[in-house]
């Protein structure tokens, strides 16, 4: 997709639906869209209905004191992809799960779960999936710390 | 393949009585030589109720470890990803860091890096259909598959010295030019593979206790392939016409000329067959490949060693064995990535064996795993 593209696209599906406003810029050649996160589902629901039927990818990163979480969607009619972004407190982490939208993110929100610890409200089998039942953190938190880790030196 | 019964337990049934369902687990071993995973079976006599899948065996943190070695750091960890198609792993890691990092990669590197991922197709997919072919009791046509992977592996060592993790892909570039006379051999290559895949063809897809084991078995609808967020040969066997090659093109492979493999019932047959019929796609691009490629430089001048992308974030994917292998990464301006996620597509199509198992004996499920060619490195990570 072109640049002049993807905007159309971002204005195409903007434009209809209030809940959404473009994020960030497009300078890595995707479109991204951030949305609320109590308007998560409803919001997923419409981008869906409007053509986007794979959920491709759901990931987190940590930023402190937010996680962001990542949602690629990608539509084989419209043949465009989009990043859905929406930003969860890291004292009040939870989010609405979007398996009913798409099954694909079952295991992925599980893994997510697992890594960073952040709830799926409304996941039918919301357990840790990489690591065994047992382990302690989550650890691709930034904070996790473990004795085993072993720190590179710095470079620079 | 380790099978041992956990417990026997009373459930009731619909018609009112009660029935005995029968808790079965397999592994953690070698399912299907894919790796170590293992799944838990609920059986009503033969049939599989439920299975479940427990991964994580092979989980090492690769994301997590990534955030702790500079972007160059990384791509020998791509490699331990999908063990058996490393190349992709490394594909796609570096054309994110490129997209991040604004490199400019030559020509002849891209038609490097076409050569061996397509060559990697045809060694992965003979690993995939061989394994899985030795689990249904066709041993034979593992050897014949092996052979031909051994053929690419020798092309690969001689290449870059490595047989199985290559480190080859790297930003900017690729790590050698091919060595004197090697591009001959690759030809000759595609030349002889185009004869053995008619008689892997007729060897096994022909066979018909093959068939009777394969057809029917695990079908896959394409509603389903597309909401589960299958790809790769898994949804393409299911009548989604879906390859990123084709799709959403990237390096030189507009300039190709190929067929995407589709098939119709999407059962286990038809993703067996898919991937060797793709393997004969993978040679008329290899050939093309070869013949457009100029001599050039196969690296970018210039680049520092510590590379140190500006912060943003860049998702960057391509058409590995297995699907869409997506790399998303985030930098904040340092030496390191900030966070490395890898949209594993082996991941994704092994989460549908609970659906595809459910109905069918245990011995089938072996048959639907080896189908959804699972590499446990890259479902793990």
């Amino acid at each position: 997709m072109t640049p002049d593209e993807m905007a159309a696209l971002l204005e195409r599906i903007t434009a209809h639906n209030p809940r959404l406003h473009p994020l960030f810029s497009l300078e890595f050649g995707d479109a991204v869209v951030g949305v609320e996160r109590a308007e998560l589902f409803a919001t997923a629901a419409d981008l869906r209905d409007a053509g986007f039927d794979r959920l491709g990818m759901v990931t987190a990163v940590d930023r402190d004191e937010v996680f962001v979480l990542v949602y690629r969607l990608h539509s084989r009619s419209l043949s465009a992809a989009i990043f859905l972004k929406t930003l969860v407190p890291r004292d009040d982490a939870w989010v609405a799960s979007l398996v009913e939208l798409w099954p694909a993110a079952l295991w992925q929100e599980r893994e997510v779960f697992d890594l960073f610890g952040i709830h799926f409200e409304g996941h039918p089998d919301l357990r840790r999936i990489l690591l065994p039942d047992d382990f302690v953190g989550h650890p691709l938190r930034k904070d996790y710390d473990d004795p085993r880790l072993i720190r590179r030196p710095d470079y620079i | 393949m380790a099978v041992s019964v956990e417990s026997r337990n009373l459930v009731s049934a619909p018609d009112g009585g009660s029935r005995e369902e029968l808790v079965v687990n397999v592994g953690p071993s070698h399912p299907s030589t894919h790796g170590v995973g293992r799944v838990i079976v609920h059986l009503d006599g033969d049939i599989v109720v439920k299975a479940e899948p427990v991964i994580g065996y092979l989980h090492r943190g690769i994301e997590k470890m990534a955030e702790n070695r500079t972007y160059l750091q990384v791509v020998p960890l791509t490699d331990r990803l999908d063990y058996v198609g490393s190349m992709y792993a490394n594909w796609a890691y570096c054309r994110a860091v490129e997209r991040l990092a604004g490199i400019a990669v030559p020509e002849r590197a891209e038609y490097l890096r076409v050569i061996v991922c397509e060559l990697q197709r045809i060694a992965s997919h003979m690993m995939g259909i061989g394994a899985s072919a030795a689990d249904t009791g066709a041993f034979t046509f593992f050897i014949y598959a092996f052979d031909q992977r051994e053929r690419i592996i020798e092309l690969f060592e001689r290449l870059c010295g490595a047989r199985l993790t290559y480190n080859y892909v790297r930003p900017g570039g690729v790590s050698f030019d091919a060595p004197q006379g090697w591009t001959q051999d690759v030809l000759a290559f595609t030349k002889a593979f185009r004869a053995a895949a008619a008689d892997l063809d007729r060897l096994f897809f022909g066979n018909v206790i093959a068939r009777g084991r394969m057809k029917g078995i695990g079908v896959l609808s394409a509603d389903d392939a597309v909401a589960w967020g299958a790809s790769g040969p898994t949804a393409r066997a299911s009548g989604v016409n879906w390859d990123l090659r084709k799709h959403d093109p990237y390096s030189v492979y507009p300039r190709m000329d190929f067929d995407v493999v589709v098939g119709e019932r999407g059962d286990a047959y038809d993703r067996g067959r898919c991937r060797l019929l793709e393997c004969v796609e993978s040679c008329r691009i290899i050939d093309q490949a070869i013949s457009q490629m100029h001599p050039g430089p196969v690296r970018t001048e210039g680049l520092p060693r510590l590379l140190q992308p500006r912060p943003g974030e860049a998702y960057d994917h391509i058409e590995s064995a297995r699907g869409s292998l997506g790399v998303y990464l985030v930098s904040d301006g340092s030496v390191r990535p900030y966070r490395m996620h890898v949209r594993s597509p082996a991941f994704c199509n092994l989460a549908l064996l609970p659906l595809l198992a459910e109905g069918h004996t245990l011995s089938d499920l072996v048959v639907v795993l080896g189908s959804l060619d699972p590499v446990f490195g890259e479902v793990d990570r």
